[in-house]
């Protein structure tokens, strides 16, 4: 039984050559607007997220055509993919990651200044994939917090931007109070970081 | 007059007599076998006679034949003359208990990564490594994945969806 591909389920017209962001909740009136200031963050860095792309294998090769100017990922604010963990903002794994390769991922993601996002993309990055075997880690959740799995093997470029999406969603909506919480601190410790 | 899969079995039989044996052609590759203790001197020796000349080690691997009792595991040298572009297949056996094999690396340099790789699946314990460690698979593994010793998969499992793998 084909499963059909099913993104951009919700059709956004054009409405000027130019799309803007909407605003965010607020109190406006003549020459002033009020907001909270996790609003106005999650703005600004939702719409500028630097991808540090961590290919190893065919959902790279997805991600470059992602990358290109047909389906072009720069029109949501990630034109800018850094190699440098120091200055990115979303990790984005793809591909399928070794049991040696295990602990690269992890020093590139200690490596990355908070706030970081996570994304894995493909099967393998996810879950190991058709590769249930002994060199093959089950998923790079076993050593780095993810934020947003892309399924698909691999997944289509349509796919990949659905995942950078959601993750604007979460960037958007993340309290800046959230990487102080003891949840959040927990979650690392469970991962023997920090 | 070039080399021939005879003459090699010839000059086997003459310099080692009943010691080597099992020999066989297949795909016209010559393959015999020989105790693991003069597996250093029979390499020596179709390395170092002028005819014979096999001074190039292709592949060195391991197989696991968990039926044989006390010769489960084989190490196999793959040999190769240059000079009359011939090749054969050369196989010693040791016990899973004690996989202890003398290490061909004083003889071939390159036999120094493919012993280790050895090593790595099958653990077969070359005496004499100068580095006998992991080389492809994480240092902490406690166990040699390419040994027959592991149950297959489950085939009933249902924790990994085969339509998402094309293989439903």
């Amino acid at each position: 039984m084909s499963r059909p591909v099913s993104y951009n389920l919700i059709q956004k017209p054009l409405e000027a050559d130019i799309s803007m962001a909407p605003l965010p909740d607020g109190h406006q009136g003549e020459g002033f607007f009020a907001t909270s200031l996790d609003a106005v963050i999650g703005l600004a860095r939702k719409n500028s997220i630097w991808p540090l792309p961590f290919a190893t294998s065919c959902c790279g090769i997805e991600f470059m055509a992602t990358m290109g100017s047909h389906y072009d990922l720069a029109r949501f604010g990630s034109e800018r993919v850094g190699f440098s963990p120091r200055q990115c903002d979303l990790l984005m794994v793809m591909g399928t990651i070794a049991k040696k390769m295990g602990p690269v991922v992890k020093q590139v993601y200690l490596q990355m200044a908070e706030p970081r996002w996570v994304i894995a993309v493909g099967a393998c990055a996810s879950s190991g994939g058709i590769f249930d075997t002994y060199s093959v880690l089950q998923g790079i959740d076993q050593v780095v917090p993810v934020d947003v799995y892309v399924p698909g093997c691999p997944p289509r470029p349509e796919a990949i931007i659905d995942g950078v999406l959601r993750i604007q969603d979460l960037v958007a909506k993340e309290s800046l109070r959230r990487r102080n919480s003891d949840h959040y601190k927990a979650l690392l410790e469970s991962y023997g970081i920090q | 007059m070039s080399l021939t899969n005879e003459i090699i079995q010839q000059r086997l039989t003459e310099k080692f007599a009943d010691q080597v044996g099992e020999f066989v052609i297949s795909y016209d590759m010559l393959q015999f076998s020989a105790p693991k203790e003069i597996n250093l001197k029979v390499l020596n020796f179709l390395y170092d006679d002028s005819q014979l000349a096999f001074t190039f080690l292709t592949d060195l691997t391991g197989v696991h034949y968990p039926d044989q009792k006390g010769q489960e595991l084989a190490v196999v040298y793959h040999l190769h003359n240059l000079k009359d572009n011939i090749r054969l297949r050369f196989k010693v056996f040791t016990s899973v208990e004690q996989p202890d094999v003398y290490t061909a690396t004083g003889l071939f340099s390159s036999a120094n990564w493919m012993e280790r790789e050895t090593y790595d699946f099958f653990g077969i314990h070359f005496v004499g490594h100068p580095n006998l460690k992991r080389i492809l698979n994480v240092d902490e593994m406690d166990y040699f994945p390419m040994r027959k010793e592991f149950p297959l998969e489950d085939q009933t499992r249902i924790d990994k969806d085969d339509e998402m793998f094309g293989r439903g």
